[in-house]
């Protein structure tokens, strides 16, 4: 298959170590696909294989150095004598919500997780982040209760747990924010209107005798009516209104 | 590692021709778009699907007769993983009223939709909650939202233009009117779309739309929605179970035809066990995993078709799976990042796609079937050979993203595809100042499991919803309809077992005699005695390895 490791040269390999056990695999590989060369079939710690899951979340360590550093193992290429081991699930804290019933308040994130005002400021958390989010930035924003500020700062996390893993006051980072996200986006973030038109304008059947008509055109005609369809233009603003308004 | 000094040489000659194009650009003179009756030519000779001997009639089942591609039907022409007379029906291991297959988009909002409707939920997945194809959808999804410019109606023409006409008429309409709705629903349970200051949702265009009507939320659309809807879930653990790293892999029906459950699959321990329920989903998405003609692929590492070779086994037809989509820009240099999605938003902000002399050779936004087929045209030695040389030995076009800073603003790709700026700069590349090289790549199922507008299949009691049902989308997909066919779907789906299920009441006698005959007719056609289905995980492992796994397959204390 396209993607199988051993379809690479052999020519330059180098040993890595997982979980303490040595592997001669070629330099060019990322960590993942470097274990599979040796011959493992990922079960657990593998995912997207494109950096977004946050299935393949790995610490390591360069051999000359006492130092931890992260990244995915989709994501990272491998480093001649490295040791390395995937975090595959953290048993981080949840806390259940009602979103519906919530108003987007600090207060509401620190009742459900009082914890945050444990921190102490290490940075441990975001130094451990695959995705270069400043996570103890935003976990000073949630203590602040500035929600909106954790949704904007953790907009890309991956949910991989890193930041929990290395956190000495076991802060649940990830869940904090997602939750702030959610909060945000939902409670502090005007609602869409026109969303709110149309799904009215649906229920109260103002597109069915349009739509019931489109659907008993012959082929040709549905060719036809296609081809003729107006387009918006490329460079236009929200505001753009089509000659023929006839259908919406 | 930065581009090398071969790639930097030909940069130059996208380099050259740029302001020239930004300036077209912004006098919105596009390359032209091919015409409806221009389209047939180039997809029958450069399209993957017109490939001669690349597709197979498959032999048993209920739809015996039908040619789709050869992977696919290897895996339908397979034996059960399970000997059905070793399994043990009289005692469930687990017992709900509706049990969710895949824990995708579609297997989430199904199980959101089905616990709020009264039912008790089980979720067996494969892999983690959330890990799927819908993690991994960037560039949006589609809804005509906006008053006064965009309606269902053009939606659905849309639709159907897309998908060669042939979609089928009662999915699309269903699709298309529940679209407002769907994105309202994300919307309330706190998805972070792109929004104008007073919540007006930021729209654009995408391949083959009329009206700019994909919403987004910056490059990681699906990753937000996946998050989110996940999130959710995991606040009604009263009503809604979640086992991971168990798929199901058969179907189990009673006596009287209906379904009853599943058997699933502890991939860590290896026991099998039987999972009771009244009405069943099948959300187990798509299928790239098996990498058809040998294709590299965008999807999850989970995407390998369980559901639908569950489903046929228990006498559900399929439907639209002669054609594929291959995405027309997957990565294809750097080699780390080979077959990964680079979304079709690129293109709807604006960036051309160049060809080795840094000219335009397609339009940008032409449905993905068509786009792909003319970048393979254009690097094709058969074509016109004007394909880009990558350092590994491949061909590729150029995806021009600095345009779009030139158009939209300085800061405009940072900030609208963090995702992607992040992914590369991990290569030492600076996607807001050089191109991407990319070719089309695997990207979607667009057929699947026959399902009527209530994601009921001829089963009763057995549903789909995603990615694995066919039909809405023809033959081809549109760019932002995925993420909406998972949501419309799995709520109706949800909400649908739900009722089903509550009406139902007690199921009969459990069976797998099903499977047994489907064993027996593949026998009598004299095929599949040597493979077994369905196959769970794609395997790259090192093949010089499994030579020497000697004792792979016997049984003792090791194995």
């Amino acid at each position: 298959m396209s993607e199988n490791a051993a379809n690479r040269s052999v020519d330059d390999l180098v040993p890595i170590f997982f979980m303490g056990k040595r592997y001669m695999v070629p330099s060019s590989l990322t960590i993942q696909k470097a274990l599979e060369y040796a011959g493992y079939q990922h079960v657990r710690g593998c995912g997207c294989r494109g950096g977004i899951c946050g299935a393949c979340g790995t610490v390591y360590r360069d051999p000359d150095s006492y130092r931890l550093q992260v990244g995915l193992a989709c994501q990272t290429v491998v480093e001649s004598g490295m040791h390395l081991m995937i975090l595959p699930y953290y048993p981080g804290n949840r806390a259940e919500f009602d979103i519906d019933e919530m108003q987007g308040t600090g207060g509401e994130v620190a009742a459900l997780y009082p914890e945050i005002f444990k921190c102490i400021g290490c940075n441990a958390c975001t130094q451990a982040c695959p995705m270069d989010i400043d996570v103890m930035h935003y976990m000073a924003q949630a203590i602040r209760g500035d929600i909106k500020g954790v949704a904007e700062t953790s907009f890309d996390c991956i949910m991989c747990g890193l930041c929990a893993s290395r956190c000495p006051a076991e802060e649940v980072q990830f869940n904090v924010a997602i939750l702030s996200r959610r909060l945000n986006a939902r409670h502090l973030t005007p609602r869409a209107k026109h969303l709110e038109k149309q799904v009215e304008r649906v229920a109260a059947g103002e597109f069915e005798e349009s739509l019931r008509e489109l659907m008993g055109k012959s082929t040709d005609d549905l060719k036809q009516l296609y081809r003729d369809r107006e387009a918006e233009p490329q460079m236009t603003e929200d505001d753009w209104k089509p000659q023929d308004a006839r259908y919406v | 590692m930065p581009y090398p000094e071969s790639i930097r040489a030909l940069i130059e000659k996208v380099e050259k021709t740029r302001p020239a194009r930004v300036e077209r650009k912004k006098r919105d003179q596009e390359f032209p778009a091919l015409k409806l009756e221009e389209r047939d030519p180039v997809l029958r000779n450069f399209h993957p699907d017109f490939i001669e001997g690349t597709r197979r009639e498959i032999k048993i089942g209920p739809s015996k007769g039908y040619s789709i591609s050869n992977e696919m039907v290897d895996l339908l022409e397979a034996k059960s993983r399970v000997n059905p007379d070793l399994v043990n029906l009289d005692k469930p291991d687990y017992e709900t009223d509706v049990l969710v297959i895949g824990a995708g988009g579609a297997g989430t909002a199904a199980a959101i939709l089905a616990a709020e409707n009264g039912a008790r939920v089980l979720i067996a997945t494969k892999l983690r909650h959330g890990d799927a194809n819908t993690m991994m959808a960037e560039g949006g999804i589609q809804a005509a939202d906006k008053v006064g410019k965009d309606s269902p109606y053009f939606h659905y023409l849309d639709i159907l233009g897309g998908g060669h006409f042939a979609n089928d008429p009662e999915l699309v309409y269903t699709m298309v009117s529940n679209a407002p709705d769907a994105l309202r629903w994300l919307e309330g349970l706190g998805a972070s779309f792109s929004k104008f200051e007073d919540g007006t949702m930021k729209t654009m265009h995408g391949g083959g739309t009329s009206r700019k009507r994909m919403h987004y939320a910056a490059d990681i659309t699906g990753a937000e929605i996946m998050r989110t809807i996940r999130d959710e879930a995991r606040n009604h653990t009263d009503m809604i179970d979640v086992v991971e790293f168990c798929p199901a892999v058969e179907i189990v029906l009673d006596d009287a035809g209906r379904c009853a459950g599943a058997i699933l699959y502890n991939l860590e321990t290896g026991e099998y066990s039987f999972a009771r329920a009244s009405a069943v989903i099948i959300a187990t998405g798509g299928s790239g995993r098996l990498h058809i003609q040998d294709f590299m692929t965008t999807n999850h590492y989970g995407a390998t078709a369980d559901g639908i070779v569950m489903a046929y086994r228990a006498g559900v037809p399929i439907s639209f799976l002669h054609t594929v989509q291959y995405h027309p820009t997957g990565v294809v240099f750097p080699e780390q990042a080979e077959g990964i999605l680079i979304t079709e938003k690129f293109r709807g902000a604006g960036a051309n796609v160049l060809n080795v002399h840094g000219e335009q050779f397609v339009y940008e936004r032409e449905p993905r079937d068509v786009e792909a087929a003319c970048i393979i045209r254009e690097c094709s030695p058969k074509g016109r050979g004007n394909g880009v040389p990558t350092p590994t030995g491949k061909f590729g076009v150029w995806l021009d993203s600095p345009m779009i800073d030139m158009l939209k603003g300085e800061g405009t790709v940072l900030k609208e595809f963090p995702g992607k700026h992040i992914l590369f700069r991990r290569f030492g590349i600076d996607i807001s100042k050089e191109p991407m090289l990319i070719h089309p790549t695997l990207h979607y199922q667009n057929g699947g499991l026959d399902i009527n507008s209530t994601c009921e299949t001829n089963v009763p009691g057995l549903y789909a919803a995603g990615e694995v049902a066919g039909g809405i989308h023809g033959e081809n997909r549109l760019m932002g309809n995925s993420l909406l066919d998972v949501i419309v779907f799995g709520r109706i789906a949800g909400a649908a077992a739900a009722a089903y299920s509550e009406a139902t009441g007690e199921i009969g006698r459990p069976t797998l005699e099903h499977v047994r005959k489907y064993n027996e007719e593949l026998k009598t056609a004299g095929v599949g005695a040597d493979r077994i289905a369905p196959m769970l995980l794609p395997d790259y492992s090192n093949p010089e390895v499994r030579e020497k796994q000697l004792s792979k397959d016997y049984f003792g204390t090791l194995s």
